[in-house]
C-alpha cells in the first residue's frame, strides 16, 4: 500500500532501494531445522559471556530461534520446519524411530513462521526432557539409524511446492563429527553407505544440506570423516569448512547465524571502465534500513482487509478524470505542462550502466559526501568471462595506491555519482567479518550540500579557538569515556523490538506487553566513575570557568518558553549579531519566555 | 516576510579574456533566476557587466571614472525579462576591474535599499581576476580594499566571488593574478564571502548555489557529554537531496480559456471492503494492521500510542571511539552538521576543544540522538571532526546515522585469494591496473579536484529547468538534449583518456573479456566459483545440482517454453546471454503460452499455472527493462475476459496485485505508478447487483 499516513518511522527518508527488500512469493526458502539432540548435544559445552558455559544445544536452539524472529520480520513467506533427532519420543509423518517434528496449532509442519511458533518454541527446553527426550538413536546391534531417520524425515518434509518456486535447504546442527564411531565393520560400512546413499537423493532432488557443526574447545570437528561426504565437500573447501577449532561462543553463533541466510543480488550491472572493455557486476544491499512492513488497513467490524482506491476529482468541475492527467509547474505567471513521458525523458540522461569516470586519493571522500545507504559490489564472470580478474586487480591497485574510483551510475531514478571504495576482506575466527569487493557510495551534488556552518559568522572577530589547554582537557575526557570495542552493529532499534514485541503480543492475543530493552541509552553507571566524572569536570572548567551553572540555569528558563514563535524569532535574530548575556541584559530572553 | 528576501547584484566579467566561458555564466545566472522565479518569487536581482565598451553607471555620472562598467538591469524583483537578459550577455570589448564593479554593486545596494532593508544583500562576483585593477587615488590598493569590506559588513552585505581560473583563462600575468587574488582574500578574511576558484566548465556551473534554501534546524538544545555536562548546539542537514519539483496534477476539463479555472486536481481516496465492493467503510471503522508472519495484527492508534516506544528528546553521548572502527560504508543517509549554539562563545569553544582532540586522536563519538519531542525512534550515529579552514567560521561537527543490527545484513563472499590462479591477475595485468589507477587520476597535485561534488551540479535539474524555461515560450517544445557541459560528469573526460591513451590501451591489451557461452544459472542467484571457500561451497552443491536435475545434462539449454515448468524454462532462456535474441524469444513464446493456458482452461484449471507465468513475465519485462510486451498482453487479456465475460481470473489477478509495469518500474512503460495500479481496479469486473 502506498498509502500509509501514519509511518512509524515517518521521519525515515524513502528509500528507493527498499522495493528491492520486499521479499515476493516468488523468491522464497523451505527450510528445515535439523537439530541433533543426543545427550552429547546437552552434555558438551562452551564457554559463553560472563564466563558461563553454554551446552551445545542451547546454542543452536538460540540460534535458530533468532533467525525464526528475523524471518518472521524481513522474509515472513519462507517456509520452515523444526525437527529433533535422537529423541526418545518420535513424532513424524513416516513413524521412523528417534525423530521428532516441533510444531504447533494452527500450523502446517513446514509453513510460515507463526507468533505462535516463536513463542513456544523460545520455551522449548523448557518442556524438552519431559516431552521429547534425549537418546542416541545409532547403537551396535540395533538396526536404527536416526542420522538417516532424520534426512529421510526432512526429506519428506520438503516434497512441497517445487525446486523452481523454492530453495530448498536442511540446516543440520550437530556436535557428533563420527556418529557411526560406537560401530564395527560391517554394521557401520552399511550403515554409512545408506546414510550417504540418503543424502545424495536428497541433493539431486535440488535440496541443499548444510552443515553447521559445533565446536568445543579441546577437540576438532573432524568433517573428513563422514559430513563431507554427506555434504559434498571436495579437499580445497575441507580445509576452509571450519576456521578453527576451539573458537569462542560468540564467533560461533555469529557464524552460525551468517549462513543461515542466503544473499540476494539486487541487480546485475555493466561496468565500463575504458571503451571496449565492460565488465559485469552483481550489487547487494549489505545494510538497508528495516522498518516494520507497510500498513494494511481493516474493517474494524470483520477484521477484513480493505482496498483504497484512489480518484481524482477535477477541482473546478467536480467531474471525475479518467486518463493519466498531465503535471503543471506555475512559472512565469503560467501553467506550464508537461506530460509524464516527458518527464521521464528529461531524467534519463544515460544508458544505466555504470562508467568510470577516474579514480581520486581517499582523503577526497569527506564525510558528508553521503546520501544514501551504500550498496555492495562483487564481480561475476558469469556472463563475462574475465570479469573478476580485472575487478581484483583493479581492487588491489585502489588498495595499494588508497584511491578510490569516481562513476557515473545511471539508474533511472536517480543518475548520480558514485564513489567505488575498495575494501578489503577481513576475517576473524568467527568467519569472515567484511567480504572483499567495492562499496558504491552514492555522492551528492551542489545542489545537495548546503553551508548552514557559514550562516552565521557576522562579526568582523574571529570565531572563538580552543587553546592547547582545552584541547588537553577535552582529550583527557575522550580517553576517559572510550567505547574499545564498538562496532558499528552492536544495538538493536528499539522502535522496532519494541512493535514486534507488541505485534507478537497482540497476535497471540497476551496480556502483557513484554519489555524490550532500549540497548543505545548512555552507560550512566559507566559514566559516573570518579575518574570520568574528574575529568568531564576539568574540560567544563577550562572551557567554562565558573559560569558554566549560570549559562545552564537560563538555558533551563529558555527551555519553558519553547514555543515555534521563539524559534522564529531566533531565527530572526540568528542572522544578526547577537549574543546571549546581552539579550539577558535587555531582559529579552524575558519576554521570549513570556511570549 | 521582508527578511527572507533576497537582493542580489550579479557582478558579471565580460571582458575579451571572459568570452570563453560566457556560455556557462550566462547558463548558470539564467538557472538562478529560472529557480527564483518557483521558490522565491520575491527576491530581487540586479545586473552589472564589466569589461563593455560602453558604459552606464550612476556612479559614473555622479563622481565620475568607473568606466566600461554597464547597469544592464536595476535591482528589481525577478522576472523572465531578466532571464532573456541574462542569456544574452554582451561580450565586451576592454579588460573589466572587478574592484570597480564591487563599488558599483554596492552602490546599488546601499541608494536602492538605504537602512531600510534589514535582510538578506548579496554580491556575487564572477571574473577571472586576471587584469589589473587600477590604483587607488589614496592609499594602497589593499587600504582600500580594506574601506570596502568595513563598509560591506556595516551594510550587512555578502559577497561571493567565483573566480575562474587554469584552463579556462589565458596564461596570464602571475604578478597580477597574485595580487588580484590576494586582494580578494582581504574580503574573505574580513567579510562574510566566500571566494571559490573553479577551473572547469562543470564546477562553474556548480560554483554558484543556484536555489537558496533557508537553512532549519533539526535539533536545537543540548549536547549532552553526561549529567553533568551538556552543550548548547544546534543541527542542521549538511547534505540532502534536492529532489526533482513534484508537479501537481492538471485537470483538462475546464476550457482553457477559462480565466477563474484553476486545473487543479483533487484526489479522493474510498476504503472498500475487498469482498464487497460496493460499500465505503466509513473512517472510524477502520483500523489499521500490521503484518507479522502470516497474520495481520490489528491496532488501532490508541492502543499503538499507549505501547509504542516513546523516546526523550536529547542528544546524548554514548562515548568515543577510535575512527577506524567506523567504516565509512556504514553511513546510512545524508548528513547533519552540528554547530555550537551561534554567538554562545563558551559552547563554541567546548566544541572547538572536542572537535580538535577528536581530530589529533584520531577519534569520532558515538551518540544516540531524538530530534523531537514525540518522535518514535532513536538514531544512533557517528560525530566526526570539521575544523575549520575559515578564521571566521568556528569549528564544527558532522553527523552520520550508523545501522543497527536488524538493518546489516551478513553475507558472506568467497575471498578473492580462494578463486582459481587463471581468475587472479598475474603480474603484468598488475602492473598495468596499477598504472591505469595511478594515472586516471582525477585530483592531481597543483590542479582542481575534477568532479568535487561540491561543484557538480546535478545534469536533470538544470536540464529540467532549462525544459520548463524553453516551454514556458513555446508549450510543445520538445525536451532539450542534456546539455553540453554537463554531459561529462555521465561520461568519462575525452582529454583525460586521451593524454592517458598508452595506459588505457595497455589495460585493454592485458586483460581479455569474454561472453560466457555456456551460461547456466538456474536463476538469479550468485554464481559460485569453484574453490570458494566452504559456505559457499555447500550452496554450489545445490545450485549445480538443481540444474542437473532439470536438464540431466551438466549444462541446461532451454530453447523452448515447455508445458512441465514453463516458469522456469523461462527464465533460463530470459538469462541466456549467448544470443540477443533468447529475451525477445522468451517473452514472446511465454505470451503464447499463458494465451494458450488461458484459452485451454477448462473451469478455471489453468489459471493459477497462468498467473505463475504472468508473475514471472513480468518480472523478466522489468529485468530486461521491456514493459512494452507485458503490458499490452496485460490489456489484451483484459479486453478478452470483459468480451468472455470471465470474471474468476481477473479476480485472480487483482488478488495476487498483478500490476501493469508502470514508469518507475521500466522508465519506457507509458504508466504511472498510479495508473499501473488502477489497471487492476478496471480489470475486476463490476459488481453486478
Amino acid at each position: 500500500m502506498d498509502l500509509d499516513p501514519e509511518d512509524v518511522f515517518k521521519d525515515e527518508e524513502d528509500d528507493p532501494d527498499n522495493e528491492f527488500f520486499q521479499q515476493s512469493e516468488s523468491s522464497k526458502e523451505y527450510v528445515v531445522y535439523l537439530v541433533d539432540a543426543s545427550p552429547k548435544m546437552f552434555n558438551t559445552t562452551c564457554p559463553g559471556k560472563d564466563q558461563k558455559d553454554e551446552i551445545h544445544f542451547h546454542v543452536s536452539i538460540s540460534c535458530i530461534a533468532e533467525s525464526l524472529k528475523t524471518q518472521i520480520i524481513c522474509r515472513s513467506y519462507d517456509e520452515v520446519a523444526i525437527c529433533f533427532f535422537n529423541t526418545r519420543e518420535k513424532k513424524n509423518l513416516q513413524d521412523l524411530n528417534g525423530v521428532f517434528v516441533f510444531n504447533v496449532a494452527e500450523r502446517e509442519q513446514l509453513d510460515r513462521p507463526t507468533a505462535r511458533l516463536i513463542k513456544e518454541f523460545d520455551c522449548i527446553e523448557e518442556s524438552f526432557m519431559r516431552e521429547i527426550g534425549s537418546q542416541y538413536g545409532i547403537v551396535p546391534g540395533s538396526r536404527e539409524n536416526s542420522l538417516y531417520n532424520a534426512l529421510w524425515v526432512a526429506q519428506a518434509l520438503l516434497r512441497k511446492g517445487s525446486i523452481k518456486t523454492a530453495d530448498k535447504r536442511i540446516l543440520l546442527f550437530t556436535n557428533e563429527d563420527d556418529p557411526f564411531g560406537s560401530l564395527q565393520g560391517a554394521a557401520k560400512a552399511d550403515m554409512t553407505r545408506t546414510t550417504l546413499q540418503r543424502a545424495k537423493d536428497i541433493q539431486d532432488l535440488g535440496i541443499s544440506i548444510e552443515l553447521l557443526p559445533l565446536i568445543r574447545l579441546d577437540e576438532e570437528f573432524n568433517v573428513s570423516v563422514l559430513y563431507s561426504d554427506l555434504i559434498g565437500l571436495d579437499s580445497e573447501d575441507l580445509a576452509q569448512f571450519i576456521p578453527s577449532a576451539g573458537q569462542k561462543l560468540e564467533d560461533m553463533k555469529d557464524q552460525l547465524r551468517k549462513r543461515m541466510f542466503t544473499k540476494r543480488i539486487i541487480r546485475r550491472i555493466t561496468f565500463h571502465i575504458v571503451k571496449g572493455l565492460s565488465i559485469q557486476l552483481n550489487t547487494y544491499a549489505l545494510i538497508r534500513p528495516t522498518v516494520p512492513g507497510a500498513i494494511t488497513w481493516l474493517d474494524s467490524v470483520t477484521n477484513r482487509p480493505l482496498k483504497i482506491e484512489r480518484s481524482l476529482i477535477c477541482e473546478d468541475t467536480g467531474s471525475l478524470i479518467q486518463e493519466p492527467p498531465k503535471r503543471f509547474q506555475p512559472y512565469r505567471n503560467e501553467n506550464v505542462k508537461f506530460s509524464m513521458d516527458e518527464i521521464s525523458e528529461i531524467k534519463r540522461i544515460s544508458t544505466g550502466h555504470l562508467r568510470l569516470l577516474g579514480f581520486k586519493p581517499l582523503c577526497c571522500l569527506k564525510d558528508y559526501h553521503n546520501l544514501r545507504p551504500s550498496t555492495f559490489v562483487y564481480p561475476s564472470d558469469q556472463e563475462v568471462v574475465g570479469s573478476s580478474c580485472i575487478f581484483i586487480a583493479l581492487h588491489r591497485s585502489m588498495l595499494r595506491l588508497k584511491r578510490f574510483a569516481v562513476a557515473f551510475y545511471g539508474g533511472s531514478s536517480r543518475p548520480q555519482l558514485v564513489a567505488l571504495v575498495a575494501r578489503d576482506e577481513i576475517t576473524t575466527a568467527g568467519g569472515q567479518m567484511e567480504p572483499p569487493g567495492m562499496h558504491m557510495i552514492y555522492l551528492p551534488y551542489s545542489d545537495d550540500i548546503r553551508d548552514a556552518e557559514e550562516i552565521f559568522p557576522d562579526t568582523e572577530d574571529d570565531a572563538p579557538r580552543a587553546d592547547k589547554d582545552q584541547i588537553q582537557k577535552a582529550a583527557a575526557l575522550i580517553k576517559r569515556i572510550e567505547m574499545k570495542d564498538f562496532s558499528v552493529f552492536q544495538f538493536a532499534n528499539p522502535a522496532l523490538q519494541r512493535h514486534y514485541a507488541v505485534l507478537q503480543a497482540l497476535a497471540l492475543e497476551e496480556d502483557d506487553i513484554p519489555e524490550t530493552i532500549d540497548e543505545t541509552v548512555p552507560d550512566e553507571e559507566g559514566l559516573a566513575r570518579p575518574a570520568v566524572v574528574k575529568a568531564i569536570e576539568e574540560f567544563k572548567l577550562s572551557v567554562y570557568g565558573d559560569n558554566y551553572d549560570e549559562e545552564n540555569d537560563h538555558l533551563g528558563k529558555e527551555k519553558v518558553g519553547g514555543a515555534s514563535r521563539k524559534r522564529k524569532e531566533i531565527a530572526e535574530n540568528a542572522a544578526k549579531d547577537y549574543d546571549w548575556a546581552d539579550l539577558a541584559d535587555n531582559g529579552q530572553i524575558l519576554l521570549e519566555t513570556l511570549g | 516576510m521582508a527578511r527572507n528576501k533576497e537582493k542580489l547584484v550579479l557582478l558579471l566579467d565580460v571582458g575579451p579574456s571572459m568570452h570563453g566561458v560566457l556560455p556557462e555564466v550566462e547558463k548558470v545566472c539564467s538557472m538562478l533566476v529560472e529557480k527564483k522565479l518557483i521558490f522565491n518569487k520575491d527576491d530581487e536581482v540586479g545586473v552589472v557587466v564589466f569589461g563593455t565598451e560602453e558604459t552606464n553607471n550612476e556612479l559614473m555620472d555622479e563622481v565620475g571614472g568607473y568606466e566600461n562598467i554597464v547597469v544592464l538591469q536595476d535591482i528589481k524583483v525577478v522576472d523572465g525579462d531578466l532571464i532573456d537578459i541574462l542569456k544574452k550577455l554582451p561580450r565586451g570589448t576592454v579588460d573589466g576591474d572587478f574592484l570597480d564593479a564591487i563599488v558599483v554593486g554596492m552602490d546599488m545596494l546601499i541608494k536602492k535599499y538605504k537602512g531600510i532593508y534589514k535582510g538578506k544583500k548579496r554580491l556575487c562576483l564572477i571574473t577571472n581576476a586576471i587584469h589589473p585593477t587600477k590604483d587607488s587615488l589614496e592609499g594602497s590598493k589593499e587600504d582600500q580594499v580594506g574601506t570596502l569590506a568595513v563598509q560591506m559588513t556595516a551594510q550587512g552585505m555578502k559577497m561571493e566571488s567565483i573566480v575562474v581560473r587554469g584552463i579556462l583563462s589565458q596564461d596570464a600575468n602571475k604578478r597580477i593574478m597574485d595580487e588580484n587574488d590576494r586582494l580578494l582574500s582581504i574580503f574573505s578574511k574580513k567579510t562574510r564571502s566566500r571566494t571559490v576558484y573553479v577551473d572547469s566548465p562543470i564546477s562553474l556551473l556548480g560554483a554558484l548555489k543556484t536555489r537558496r534554501v533557508t537553512p532549519v534546524t533539526v535539533f536545537r538544545g543540548h549536547l549532552e557529554l553526561s549529567q553533568q555536562m551538556k552543550i548548547k548546539v544546534w543541527v542542521y542537514k549538511k547534505t540532502q537531496e534536492e529532489k526533482f519539483p513534484t508537479l501537481k496534477k492538471y485537470s483538462e476539463k475546464a476550457p482553457s480559456t477559462s480565466k477563474f479555472a484553476t486545473h487543479q486536481v483533487m484526489v479522493d481516496y474510498e476504503y472498500k471492503s475487498v469482498d464487497d465492493s460496493s460499500t465505503v467503510v466509513p473512517p472510524e471503522q477502520r483500523i489499521k494492521g500490521y503484518r507479522y508472519g502470516p497474520q495481520v495484527v490489528p491496532i488501532s492508534d490508541a492502543e499503538r500510542d499507549a505501547v509504542k516506544f516513546k523516546p526523550e528528546k536529547g542528544v546524548k553521548l554514548l562515548g568515543f571511539t577510535d575512527a577506524s572502527n567506523i567504516i565509512r560504508h556504514y553511513y546510512m543517509k545524508d548528513v547533519y552538521l552540528f554547530i555550537a549554539e551561534p554567538g554562545n562563545t563558551r559552547a563554541i569553544l567546548a566544541v572547538s576543544a572536542i572537535a580538535r582532540a577528536m581530530k589529533e586522536m584520531n577519534k569520532v563519538a558515538i551518540l544516540r540522538c531524538v530530534w523531537r519531542q514525540g518522535q518514535q525512534n532513536v538514531v544512533v550515529g557517528v560525530l566526526t571532526p570539521n575544523i575549520s579552514q575559515n578564521n571566521k567560521i568556528p569549528d564544527s561537527f558532522y553527523f552520520n546515522v550508523l545501522p543497527f543490527i536488524e538493518d546489516v545484513r551478513e553475507y558472506q563472499f568467497p575471498s578473492f585469494n580462494s578463486f582459481p590462479a587463471s581468475w587472479l591477475p598475474n603480474e603484468q595485468q598488475q602492473m598495468a591496473a596499477d598504472e591505469f589507477v595511478q594515472m586516471l587520476n582525477l585530483a592531481p597535485s597543483g590542479k582542481e579536484e575534477a568532479l568535487l561534488p561540491e561543484f557538480t551540479p546535478n545534469p536533470v535539474l538544470e536540464r529540467f529547468y532549462h525544459h520548463l524555461e524553453l516551454k514556458s515560450k513555446q508549450p510543445d517544445a520538445a525536451v532539450p538534449p542534456l546539455d553540453e557541459t554537463l554531459k561529462r560528469i555521465t561520461e568519462p573526460d575525452l582529454e583525460l583518456d586521451f593524454e592517458n591513451k598508452s595506459v588505457l590501451d595497455s589495460l585493454c591489451k592485458h586483460f581479455e573479456l569474454k561472453e560466457n557461452s555456456k551460461k547456466s544459472a538456474r536463476r538469479l542467484l550468485p554464481e559460485k566459483p569453484s574453490g570458494s571457500n566452504g559456505e559457499d561451497g555447500n550452496g554450489n552443491v545445490s545450485d549445480a545440482r538443481a540444474v542437473d536435475s532439470i536438464g540431466q545434462e551438466p549444462v541446461v539449454k532451454i530453447e523452448k517454453i515447455g508445458d512441465l515448468t514453463p516458469v522456469q524454462d523461462f527464465e533460463v532462456m530470459m538469462t541466456r546471454r549467448d544470443n540477443p535474441e533468447w529475451v525477445g524469444k522468451a517473452i514472446r513464446e511465454m505470451r503464447d503460452k499463458i494465451l494458450s493456458l488461458l484459452t485451454n482452461s477448462h473451469g478455471g484449471d489453468n489459471y493459477l499455472v497462468a498467473v505463475e507465468c504472468i508473475i514471472a513475465l513480468r518480472k523478466g519485462c522489468i529485468l530486461e527493462q521491456e514493459p512494452g510486451p507485458y503490458n499490452n498482453l496485460m490489456r489484451y487479456l483484459y479486453r478478452y475476459c470483459q468480451e468472455k465475460e470471465i470474471s474468476t481470473f481477473p479476480k485472480l489477478l487483482a488478488s495476487m496485485d498483478v500490476t501493469l509495469i508502470s514508469k518507475s518500474e521500466a522508465v519506457d512503460s507509458n504508466f504511472t505508478d498510479d495508473e499501473a495500479r488502477r489497471f487492476l481496479d478496471k480489470i475486476k469486473p463490476e459488481p453486478k447487483d
